[in-house]
């Protein structure tokens, strides 16, 4: 996972409320069974037409926006199939940080996981930033350190939980530091499946 | 001692391993949670295992999973193991062989056992009250109906359940929606959703374990309880939960996985804890008069934008402000005009399926209407049961007599044209009426139009050829 201290870069806007992971990462480049590939995949019925040419009037195929490293977006990202293809969809195409007022619960747990940040600002703060971002796109600074955004004059604060900001400053092994309290789960799993003991019936050889 | 409880509450707590620290912007306590079990499918999985490869680490505990074909498999009714699209080919048998090595047990697409996972895992008795499972379908949610924990999570977290047996998580609000009073004829749990769903958002559980409650949900079958539960993630929903009861022990006893009755006995005495306490509080909580509930259809690109099918397409001008630019673009994509009676759309497809609406009752339902009908001239109709077990008991009972007769293709159980990852697919700018789960832009094939309810009315949009309200129709029985 890549670290994020501070990231300076294009914002796009994507004003849209609801969209969901099968319009951010659709159905054919769901076929792997590794992470490749999938910086094409982003968006890409929005991006491409049916014979693969770029929608010129799509935000991010314009000229100001095509490298953008942020989405600035509309309420309830994410929402819909767990894929995580999505996320990693995202950081391949060089999105570092979505922010928004609502992410879906899994497509949150998904960005934390492989450190895209997500940002939760308020919706007056949202309505500040799309302002300051216009509708094709501009140059913002993202520090998660002091945990502020500066777009031009304007300057948000924002919070993340402290696990969560820990593991994209640092790129913890999440796995392997679950796994430092093994005995601690295997104490509480013998006595646990002990006091349910049906939980073991007909599964446990 | 702590004060009333919620039922998420309850079995939370009964997994709670250990703290992690306090959350921030006011949401709750991280911890690490103990989980029972998952179902592992065959392409959210795949880069987990690689994972676990590459770390050199192993499954903690294998007779906790299962894994099952269902995404990317072929539903021909003559389907062998081997499929054209080298890429769903290379995930069936990448599956097969991380069962082997990891000791998984895996239901391949030729098994008695193999369907749609949240279909299977249920019929199996594998599901139990008080559990908690997760799995990388955001459809877990479905086990709420056994009052069990489920939820849907990314490929990730699959690796760490399957490394620890735990998750890292965070404790949810809870939301309580109560379905007061009977439900009324001719409308079905897929109606009773879809209507919460419209009223509440896409958002309106968001960040929630949303707990069902009331005379309707009570008087349903279990089957019908999964499908609200199934669908309460459109809604936003991560969990949905509902109390177990006397419907849910008697579905659970007996089945291939379940505990043996003197296990079932035992482990009923800590279930009828399992409910919420009286008084307990919930953050946020809505009722719906069950009478006021029509069947339902959806017009646009979101589970949220839908109507009772005696409803018309809405005008943008007259939406609130926030929800027009929304409203424009999906009356755009589904080609559709302000003013138009919901009942005057033409259908191009039919189709029976998903983990939503595919089991035995669901196709029932939806052979009382076709018994003795056609489908429409000009309409393509196809139905996929839930699951293989379910397609036998079909035929058992000749239901597919039924569908055949009335020129429904009766296909082999997968996830299907639910979401189009096998050949199962829209052509760009085709209309289905649909029994599954989202309407999103694109989800039946690039360009596909879906239009989402249950059974029932999918069965009579087919019969008709534009959507119906099947209460119209007079219902023939054997």
């Amino acid at each position: 996972m890549e670290k994020f201290v501070s990231v300076k870069g294009v914002a796009c806007p994507i004003p849209a409320a609801n969209v969901d992971t099968d319009v951010i990462m659709p159905k054919q480049f769901l076929k792997g069974i590794d992470r490749s590939g999938l910086a094409q995949g982003l968006f890409h019925n929005l991006r491409f037409d049916e014979r693969g040419n770029a929608r010129k009037d799509f935000i991010l195929n314009k000229p100001a926006t095509q490298d953008s490293r942020f989405l600035v977006v509309g309420p309830n990202f994410g929402c819909g199939s767990s894929r995580e293809h999505a996320v990693w969809g995202m950081l391949q195409y060089g999105i570092r940080a979505i922010i928004g007022t609502s992410f879906a619960g899994i497509f949150a747990d998904n960005a934390a996981n492989n450190g895209l940040l997500l940002v939760t600002l308020s919706a007056s703060e949202i309505a500040a930033l799309f302002d300051a971002v216009g509708p094709t796109g501009r140059e913002i600074l993202v520090d998660l350190e002091a945990q502020v955004i500066n777009a031009g004059d304007l300057s948000i604060a924002f919070s993340v939980d402290a696990d969560r900001r820990a593991a994209l400053l640092d790129g913890l092994d999440r796995i392997g530091s679950t796994l430092r309290q093994a005995d601690s789960i295997r104490s509480f799993e013998a006595e646990y499946l002990k006091a349910s003991p049906w939980l073991c019936d007909r599964i446990d050889a | 001692m702590a004060g009333p409880l919620t039922l998420y509450d309850k079995i939370i707590d009964r997994h709670r391993i250990m703290s992690l620290g306090a959350g921030v912007q006011g949401r709750e306590e991280r911890l690490l949670l103990y989980v029972d079990r998952t179902v592992l499918n065959e392409y959210t999985s795949p880069q987990a295992f690689s994972g676990l490869r590459e770390a050199g680490r192993k499954v903690w505990r294998p007779q906790a999973a299962l894994g099952v074909v269902d995404h990317v498999n072929s539903t021909a009714a003559n389907r062998t193991d081997v499929v054209e699209d080298k890429g769903a080919q290379g995930q069936m048998d990448y599956f097969a062989r991380n069962g082997r090595d990891f000791g998984i047990e895996m239901f391949d697409v030729l098994d008695p056992r193999q369907g749609i996972e949240h279909v299977v895992l249920p019929e199996l008795g594998w599901v139990l009250p008080g559990m908690v499972i997760a799995a990388g379908d955001s459809h877990t949610t479905t086990y709420g109906a056994f009052g069990a924990v489920g939820f849907g999570i990314g490929t990730s977290d699959i690796e760490h359940l399957l490394a620890t047996q735990t998750l890292p998580y965070t404790r949810l609000k809870r939301m309580r929606a109560r379905f007061e009073g009977p439900l009324p004829v001719g409308v079905t749990a897929k109606d009773l959703i879809m209507t919460l769903i419209r009223k509440i958002g896409a958002d309106g559980a968001a960040g929630h374990a949303l707990e069902f409650a009331g005379e309707a949900i009570d008087a349903l079958e279990v089957e019908g309880r999964m499908t609200i539960c199934n669908m309460a993630v459109e809604c936003g929903a991560r969990v949905a939960l509902m109390a177990a009861d006397e419907k849910v022990f008697a579905y659970i006893a007996g089945r291939p996985r379940s505990p043996s009755s003197a296990m079932l006995t035992e482990a009923q005495k800590t279930w009828a804890d399992m409910r919420t306490d009286k008084g307990a509080v919930f953050d946020r909580e809505i009722v719906i008069q069950a009478a006021q509930v029509a069947p339902m259809v959806s017009w646009g690109t979101s589970p949220d934008q839908a109507g009772t099918i005696d409803d018309v397409v809405p005008d943008p001008e007259a939406v609130a402000a926030d929800k027009r630019a929304g409203v424009v673009r999906a009356l755009e994509y589904m080609d559709l005009a302000p003013g138009t009676p919901l009942s005057d759309i033409r259908i191009d497809r039919a189709f029976i399926g998903s983990c939503t609406n595919a089991r035995l009752s669901d196709l029932r339902d939806a052979a009382r209407v076709l018994r003795g009908r056609r489908v429409a001239p000009g309409v393509r109709a196809m139905i996929s049961p839930g699951s293989s077990s379910v397609r036998g008991e079909a035929e058992a009972e000749g239901l597919d007599r039924v569908f055949v007769e009335a020129g429904f293709e009766w296909r082999q159980s997968g996830c299907s044209m639910c979401l189009a990852m096998n050949d199962d697919v829209l052509a760009p700018g085709e209309r289905c009426a649909s029994s599954t789960n989202r309407n999103f832009e694109g989800r039946q094939g690039t360009g596909g139009r879906t239009h989402l309810m249950s059974p029932a009315m999918v069965a009579a949009a087919a019969f008709t050829g534009h959507l119906t309200d099947v209460r119209a129709l007079k219902l023939l029985e054997a």
